[in-house]
């Protein structure tokens, strides 16, 4: 991403909304600028700030014009008042940053966007965490701090050194040069992304021992790590055996997201009620 | 995607943030097909639901930024209202469906609605614990599959600015940055913007349509008058 110097009024807006907080207005030319090294190329300032288009040169002018007399140029403050935001060309291996950065890009490697993965979200259709096993999401980056490859891969290495085998559907899995011990290609070990998730399988067992070596790796990170963990319910639909063993190191999960299983290989063919009205237009509209 | 598992806050914080998303499944051996016509039947009826945001994840949600290259744009207000419409018919390719409720009640009976639908689309439900085993417990569905959150390691509920993190991992992308968050947060407390206009702000950099305006409004009406969470 970079700011066309030309447009940009030094309004400030873009500094906030940047996750990584990247974007500073730079005092020399009183005009932003971006750390290259710092942003993850997620988009947020190009897609998430409104876009208008008042003209630079008298946005300037009118401003410099109001802090004589002590007054306040504010736009809306999700808005770059002159559009000055422009998408630059990404080669390898920066290109990885917007991969894993920017939720509308959809991985090459799984079809999926965000952060490239399914999880247990369609177990029932994929059966990847199975009775008897637990899935492990292992998340870095959030909230607003990012993660270098180099940091990840710490925590591959060490889940590899102890055998555990990495979900093949998930992008940084992809990127390893050597899934049996963790490797990942050295060209993008610097690379900064604002997440990404190793995304682990293993027999419920392993589930102390797994969460202990992600606490010991953790601590020697600079980013912020969060641990998902998918279990398959009984035919009750409750979850008896992980969740006691979470509860014995000390978590007490207050949020999950379940998968109520209506997924299945075969959709239901909805050519017949197509176009049907479902609800008046106006009720829509701005519901 | 754990876009909507790792919000922060404490399960009371999560009684009125219960979010239902559709995703088909990819890949060589376990996709789908075309999910597109269930995805958009999704949107459909949960629009019907008094849902508070609905969205997909390659467009956002039903609160979005606006490009104008009018001048004189700048002068007037933006529409601040969700536009539901605009997200189901914006829908052109199957991924992530998304609808936010912040009523059990009307969650409880768009689950129960989809259950007899029977699209066969995999459909989870991100909020409390006891809030998803509510929604099943109403529709008779016994849960298949659970992703517990363990939370963010290393930080804990009363660490300073937590209401800027509420606000900031309402988007699971972390395309909210918690910085604009701090900064709603000190434009309601100095009255500059209201606690509603201070959410539309945030929603609008959301890029799949789960943040929560009734909860980010509760957040920032707490946290004008520095009541804790």
């Amino acid at each position: 991403m970079k700011i066309n110097q030309d447009k940009c009024i030094g309004c400030g807006n873009c500094t906030y909304v940047c996750p990584m907080g990247a974007i500073f207005v730079n005092p020399a030319t009183k005009r932003s600028i971006i750390n290259r090294d710092e942003c993850v190329e997620c988009y947020a300032c190009y897609n998430g700030l409104s876009q208008e288009a008042l003209p630079p040169g008298l946005s300037r002018f009118l401003r410099k014009v109001f802090r004589q007399i002590a007054l306040r140029f504010e736009p809306e403050p999700d808005i770059c008042p002159t559009a000055a935001f422009e998408p630059d060309e990404l080669s390898w291996p920066r290109v990885v940053r917007r991969a894993f950065s920017d939720p509308r890009v959809p991985h090459e490697s799984t079809g999926v966007s965000g952060r490239g993965t399914e999880e247990v979200k369609t177990n029932d259709v994929t059966k990847r965490v199975g009775p008897g096993e637990v899935g492990f999401t292992i998340e870095f980056g959030r909230p607003g701090v990012g993660v270098r490859f180099h940091e990840i891969q710490e925590m591959s290495r060490a889940l590899a050194k102890v055998g555990v085998p990495f979900e093949k559907n998930n992008p940084i899995t992809t990127l390893m040069t050597d899934v049996t011990t963790g490797d990942i290609k050295p060209e993008i070990l610097n690379e900064k992304v604002l997440s990404a998730i190793l995304e682990i399988k293993v027999p419920i067992a392993r589930t102390e021992e797994i969460i202990r070596i992600v606490w010991d790796v953790e601590k020697r990170l600079k980013t912020v790590v969060v641990i998902g963990v998918g279990v398959r319910c009984d035919e009750n639909g409750e979850d008896s055996v992980v969740a006691p063993i979470l509860a014995r190191l000390g978590y007490n999960p207050v949020r999950a997201k379940t998968n109520i299983g209506l997924g299945r290989k075969d959709l239901r063919d909805l050519s017949a009620i197509t176009n049907v009205p479902y609800a008046r237009e106006t009720e829509m509209a701005h519901a | 995607m754990t876009n909507t598992l790792h919000r922060f806050g404490s399960a009371e914080s999560f009684k009125d943030d219960i979010i239902v998303h559709a995703i088909p499944a990819k890949g060589k051996t376990t996709g789908q097909g075309n999910a597109l016509p269930a995805l958009k039947r999704f949107l459909e009826i949960a629009a019907e639901y008094s849902p508070i945001n609905l969205g997909d994840a390659l467009h956002g949600g039903a609160l979005r930024a606006t490009r104008s290259k009018r001048l004189w744009t700048h002068f007037f207000k933006r529409d601040s209202r969700k536009n539901y419409k605009m997200v189901i018919d914006g829908l052109t390719a199957p991924t992530t469906v998304a609808a936010v409720f912040d009523k059990l009640e009307n969650a409880e009976a768009f689950v129960k609605r989809l259950k007899q639908e029977d699209f066969g689309v995999s459909v989870n439900i991100s909020t409390s614990i006891d809030n998803a085993k509510a929604c099943c417990d109403f529709a008779g569905i016994k849960r298949h599959s659970i992703g517990y959150s363990l939370g963010f390691e290393g930080i804990g509920e009363n660490v300073p600015g937590n209401q800027a993190i509420m606000l900031s991992t309402m988007c699971g992308h972390g395309m909210v940055a918690q910085s604009l968050a701090k900064k709603m947060i000190d434009f309601v407390k100095e009255n500059r913007r209201s606690p509603e206009e201070a959410a539309a702000s945030m929603a609008r950099f959301c890029a799949c349509g789960i943040f929560n305006t009734t909860r980010a409004v509760r957040i920032l009406e707490n946290a004008r008058i520095g009541a804790k969470e």
